[in-house]
């Protein structure tokens, strides 16, 4: 929480299960609060996530000068974040150092989840929160206090309407969408889809099984969003994972 | 329920600038390609202006149309909603307008001359 101002939800709990690690205090960012009265109309021109928007940045920031790269990880629930996560780690761990972030509303069970891997991971709990915000973030990595050069990912609290309009000062936006929720979710929530870097689409082992036509889901995500990258694949039997592992591989800080 | 979280963050924003004059007015634009639910925000409103020094201010918001422009055929036209195709088929569409959310302006209640 911010100590000059309090910024932050009172109720947001933010907890390590690496081990050996206290709790790190997160560096108050600049203010420039005004309180002089002015008369009558008052312009004020500021985005109504100015706050979030300023933060977000200031964690942006953070990471770059730190080498680490950020990933906004979001999708309803049950979409298979969480497995995904387990299945990149086992196979990327080598390779470059990984750090997790997991937000819900309540329980550690993700976190101990991808403990399991031996991955370094906080779960940020938000209570009656529907969406992580770039406070929470900013306490979430001091928390986590990833090494230089590190990969972590942000798993968002499962829902497809509200994390999509905090910005976290994340590297990229991935949206996890299974087969199984059927092919027209890019068009119920075209908020979600429309600020994706990454697309992935889970457990297309199942497409057998579902009324469900892989083309048609990915032209819907076209619809919404022509730039996204979409990559199909099952993190069950592994299909298709390699070209997210390539991706994944490419991911570098950003600045803006 | 993101509304709550941003329409917090109105009352913030504009204590940050006029402190603890009583605000009558306050003025937003919440574009309808924004994401955000206009009447949910005024149900939020009253909820999270109570003891601050916009309780009881009318909130007036003003909902701009979408707008996009085609990538590929130059073409410019109303976005009703976030599926963006254009009449030429293609889905390349750029978002002019309808995004917006923003603080415009608020009303005090005593104009210091």
């Amino acid at each position: 929480m911010c100590g000059t101002c309090g910024c932050g939800e009172s109720d947001v709990r933010v907890e390590a299960l690496a081990d050996g690690r206290g709790p790190v205090a997160t560096a108050d960012h600049d203010h420039s609060h005004g309180h002089d009265p002015v008369p009558g109309v008052v312009e004020i021109e500021t985005a109504l996530l100015a706050k979030n928007d300023h933060l977000a940045r200031h964690n942006r920031a953070w990471l770059a000068e730190r080498g680490i790269t950020a990933l906004n990880l979001m999708s309803s629930p049950g979409s298979g974040k969480t497995s995904l996560l387990r299945r990149t780690i086992t196979e990327l761990a080598p390779v470059r150092p990984i750090g997790v972030i997991e937000g819900d509303q309540e329980t550690r069970i993700d976190a101990e989840k991808i403990r399991g891997t031996g991955a370094p991971v906080v779960q940020i709990n938000t209570g009656a929160g529907c969406h992580l915000d770039a406070d929470m973030l900013a306490r979430g990595l001091a928390e986590l206090a990833p090494p230089p050069g590190s990969l972590v990912f942000v798993e968002n609290v499962g829902n497809l309407v509200c994390p999509a309009l905090f910005d976290l000062g994340e590297a990229a936006k991935v949206v996890v969408v299974s087969v199984t929720e059927g092919e027209d979710k890019p068009l119920k929530y075209p908020y979600m889809f429309s600020v994706a870097d990454v697309v992935v689409i889970n457990k297309i082992d199942l497409l057998p099984y579902v009324d469900v036509r892989l083309d048609r889901l990915v032209a819907h995500c076209r619809s919404v969003n022509a730039d996204a990258l979409v990559l199909p694949l099952s993190v069950t039997t592994g299909e298709g994972t390699a070209a997210w592992g390539e991706w994944l591989l490419t991911c570098e800080p950003v600045l803006t | 329920m993101h509304e709550l979280a941003i329409t917090q963050s109105v009352v913030d924003a504009v204590t940050e600038r006029t402190g603890t004059a009583p605000v009558t007015v306050v003025r937003l634009r919440v574009g309808r390609l924004a994401g955000v639910v206009p009447d949910a925000m005024r149900f939020c409103f009253e909820l999270v202006t109570a003891g601050t020094p916009l309780e009881g201010a009318e909130l007036e918001i003003e909902e701009p149309e979408g707008r996009g422009r085609c990538r590929t055929c130059g073409a410019e036209f109303p976005l009703p909603d976030l599926v963006l195709l254009c009449d030429c088929g293609s889905a390349d569409v750029e978002v002019l307008a309808g995004r917006e959310l923003a603080i415009a302006s608020v009303v005090l209640a005593t104009p210091v001359p």
